[in-house]
């Protein structure tokens, strides 16, 4: 057993701080909030010139041929600054699913572009319904000649509005159960009868409703086979889940020390907060929560990664830090009393920020859910 | 024991009840949508001086006051009776700050000149108040500011900032308290003033909330000349009526009502809205969350009762260490029945006012304001201290 991280990992995390902190500062993530792309096409750029893009992916399609833990490690980072921008949609999204599902024809056609940062990918998954499982999927693909043609909504798409391609997740068939029938394609996000619109959130994240009327897509950006798509779907959503858990993990760490720091500094009735007994609990509390989500995320990232049966420790992993992320950007507001609560004050980004995470691929209630059934209940 | 009202005191229930039900008929939606929307949106600060403006003419603002005051001389249990009553409709119209803590302050350590100044303006809703008590390094610990009032013949010249103060930029009129002695390191040299906003040497900078309304901002004195006349009580007493109006501030029925009518909307809701074909209101998970939250609001209603009947019979003073209590259970509850509107609305929680938005996006702005009042008006923490000291007699641990 070895638990540390190697010495290419530590290198990777201190450059990645290095870098972020300098280039990602608060001042970046207020501006891009407001602004309507969501991100800063001159740090995409840094970031793809540092070869994260394709951090995981093989050489021979430009990547850098590192790790899933290695880029955990970096989304953890990526957490710890809440870098804006489609990252996380293009990468984890987008580039797992067609390394791992996509024709060599399709990895050649994606893959380098998407590590060189000049293709940006997303997927369309979830709909009005609002569902995280396959039942959620009613958007229609339908064969016609040398194409399939999509009609449906999808919502709740992440920076799909800037978006080249998307995976767009699709009914080719009523199956005898919700996850048969599915089928994935790799859809130009320009083609006619695509209408894309931010749909305003509290964490400002650019999640996008997506109309697709009649959009018409050939045959070969199919991803993976017809009908069964939802095991890609799967696959990716594990990666998935333990990306945005590291990106969890790395913000409530981030939280955590800026709290420890300002009860520190803070001083009411003569003595800094921090030595109230009652501030002290909450950050004993808050540290726990942090250090039990980042060892869970290592252990199931690492057990992913490895190719190992997960599903239920994915399930409670997310679970978890769901909760935990939740419970130290609340309790770091509450530490920080009236200050915490304005616009101005970093606290407040990680606090929103944690609800929207929690949201992502399924909330508290439906990884519990996932664990009951895993369980045999 | 009798938890009944009186057949008088239910029949004046009904008329307030009559009253909002179609008062609120005409609110602005944006008004329920946002806990900070009545000083961030001129349509809902609009709204709230209009109705005050009725409730005035119905003698309903003040009615526990004396009437040389603007009041009628009621029992202190119909003045509840209204809280509980508008705190059901959600409907603004009474000045929290002036009516709410200022004017009981007044009527127990004013002047007569003071008290005929004022209170007869506020019973009318023609002067709303702001609070000028918190600074940049004093606040819970509020005996410490440093903010000066120094005497010069018959005014004080006031220098120094002020924090936190909700609607500065929409009120009349402030309350401050400032520094008359500054040998006195904390409570004992400190004096009550009653300020004009619009005296010169004020400026009112606006705080951005984290759902990006302004309600909170900065007050900046410099020079700000205020009568003597305008001082509460002795010089360096200022502390112990600024430890009445805290204790005004906390009886929470209106809150425990609001959080009430709150959780029948959510209710609501989830009998209207479908979800993977049937009403939420059909998930176990979801009933299981509005069961608790009831539980828990009728539980903290009935608190509350105990808090008013006691404040009734012992004074607003002697029920202090209770409404301290009440505080923190009302705002931690109503922080707990938004967390769980927004679980219950999944994905769907997390989204703004647009046409996706269940309610306007309602349970998204409360997530983000919520956790405002377990701060505004003394700190769950510094609630509980005080319940542990006063109520339980415990010693004091700060
Ligand atoms: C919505 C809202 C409206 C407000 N409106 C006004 C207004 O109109 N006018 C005005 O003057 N002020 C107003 N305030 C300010 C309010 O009174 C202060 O926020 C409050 O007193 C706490 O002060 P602080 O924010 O500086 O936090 P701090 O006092 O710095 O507290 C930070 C943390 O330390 C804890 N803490 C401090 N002392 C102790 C202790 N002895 N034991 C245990 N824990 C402790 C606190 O509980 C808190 O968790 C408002 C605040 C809010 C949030």
């Amino acid at each position: 057993m070895d638990l540390d991280l190697t010495e290419e990992q530590e290198m990777l995390r201190t450059m990645a701080r290095d870098f972020l902190t300098k280039e990602c500062p608060k001042t970046l993530v207020r501006e891009l909030e407001e602004d309507e792309k969501g991100y800063s096409p001159e740090l995409w750029r840094k970031m793809a010139e540092l070869g994260w893009m394709g951090l995981v992916l093989p050489e021979e399609h430009g990547g850098m041929d590192m790790g899933f833990m290695d880029l955990i490690i970096l989304l953890q980072e990526m957490g710890r600054n809440i870098v804006p921008g489609p990252f996380f949609c293009s990468v984890v999204l987008g580039s797992l699913p067609i390394l791992s599902a996509g024709t060599e024809e399709q990895k050649k056609r994606f893959l380098p572009e998407i590590a060189s940062g000049e293709m940006i990918l997303t997927m369309a998954l979830y709909e009005p319904n609002a569902r995280y499982d396959a039942s959620g999927v009613e958007t229609k693909a339908v064969a016609q000649d040398n194409n399939f043609v999509i009609n449906g909504t999808k919502l709740f798409v992440e920076n799909a509005h800037i978006a080249d391609y998307m995976i767009c997740v699709t009914r080719t068939q009523e199956g005898a159960s919700p996850e048969e029938g599915i089928s994935l394609f790799l859809v130009d996000s320009k083609s006619p009868g695509i209408k894309c619109q931010v749909i305003p959130t509290m964490a400002d994240d650019k999640l996008c409703e997506v109309v697709l009327e009649n959009v018409s897509v050939p045959k070969e950006n199919m991803l993976g086979e017809l009908d069964k798509g939802w095991r890609i779907v799967t696959r990716a959503l594990e990666h998935a889940i333990m990306a945005k858990c590291a990106e969890m993990v790395g913000g409530s760490e981030a939280v955590l020390d800026m709290t420890l720091d300002y009860v520190k500094e803070r001083v009411q009735y003569g003595k800094p907060i921090g030595s109230f007994q009652v501030i002290q609990h909450y950050c004993a509390n808050m540290w726990t929560n942090v250090a039990t989500s980042r060892n869970l995320l290592y252990k199931v990232a690492w057990d992913l990664g490895e190719g190992l049966p997960v599903a239920k420790e994915i399930a409670m992993a997310k679970g978890w830090i769901n909760q935990a992320y939740k419970f130290v950007t609340e309790r770091a507001i509450q530490c920080h009393g009236a200050i915490g609560l304005t616009r101005d004050h970093d606290v407040g980004l990680y606090y929103r920020r944690a609800k929207a995470a929690e949201l992502a691929f399924g909330d508290t209630d439906f990884q519990k859910e996932l664990v009951a059934q895993q369980m045999g209940l | 024991m009798d938890f009944r009202y009186t057949p008088e005191q239910e029949a004046l229930r009904k008329e307030f009840a009559d009253f909002f039900s179609e008062e609120m008929k005409h609110v602005p939606p944006e008004l329920d949508a946002s806990m900070e929307a009545i000083f961030d949106l001129d349509i809902c600060w609009e709204f709230h001086k209009q109705l005050g403006k009725k409730l005035a003419a119905k003698g309903w603002i003040a009615m526990a006051w004396p009437k040389e005051y603007g009041g009628r001389d009621a029992p202190l249990i119909e003045q509840f009776i209204f809280n509980e009553v508008r705190g059901r409709y959600k409907a603004p119209g009474v000045d929290p700050i002036g009516v709410g803590m200022l004017a009981p302050t007044l009527l127990v350590t004013a002047s007569e000149e003071q008290k005929r100044e004022h209170l007869p303006h506020m019973a009318r809703a023609e002067r709303d108040w702001c609070q000028l008590w918190s600074e940049p390094n004093a606040g819970s610990d509020l005996a410490s500011l440093t903010t000066r009032a120094v005497r010069v013949g018959d005014e004080y010249i006031v220098n120094g900032q002020k924090i936190w103060t909700s609607g500065a930029h929409r009120t009349d009129w402030g309350f401050m308290l400032a520094r008359t002695n500054p040998e006195e390191k904390r409570s004992r040299g400190l004096s009550f003033f009653l300020v004009d906003m619009k005296t010169p040497g004020i400026t009112i900078k606006p705080l951005y909330s984290m759902a990006k309304a302004h309600m909170f901002n900065e007050v900046f004195l410099d020079d700000v000349r205020v009568p003597v006349g305008n001082r509460v009580g002795e010089e360096n007493e200022g502390w112990v009526a600024s430890q009445m109006t805290s204790n005004f501030e906390r009886s929470m029925i209106n809150l425990f009502s609001h959080a009430k009518r709150e959780l029948e909307e959510l209710v609501e809701f989830c009998k209207e809205t479908k979800w993977g074909g049937q009403p939420l209101a059909k998930n176990p998970l979801v009933r299981h969350k509005l069961a608790q939250l009831a539980i828990e609001t009728e539980a903290g209603l009935a608190y509350s009762y105990s808090v008013v009947w006691n404040q009734i019979k012992g004074g607003l003073i002697t029920a202090a260490p209770l409404a301290a209590g009440a505080k923190f259970l009302a705002t931690e509850l109503i922080q707990r029945l938004n967390y769980t509107a927004c679980e219950i609305m999944g994905l769907y929680g997390q989204v703004a006012d647009s046409r996706w938005a269940p309610r306007r996006g309602k349970y998204q702005n409360y997530y983000q304001q919520c956790m405002g009042l377990n701060m505004g008006g003394g700190t769950s923490e510094i609630m509980r201290n005080l319940v542990a000291s006063m109520a339980l007699g415990l010693p004091r641990s700060w």
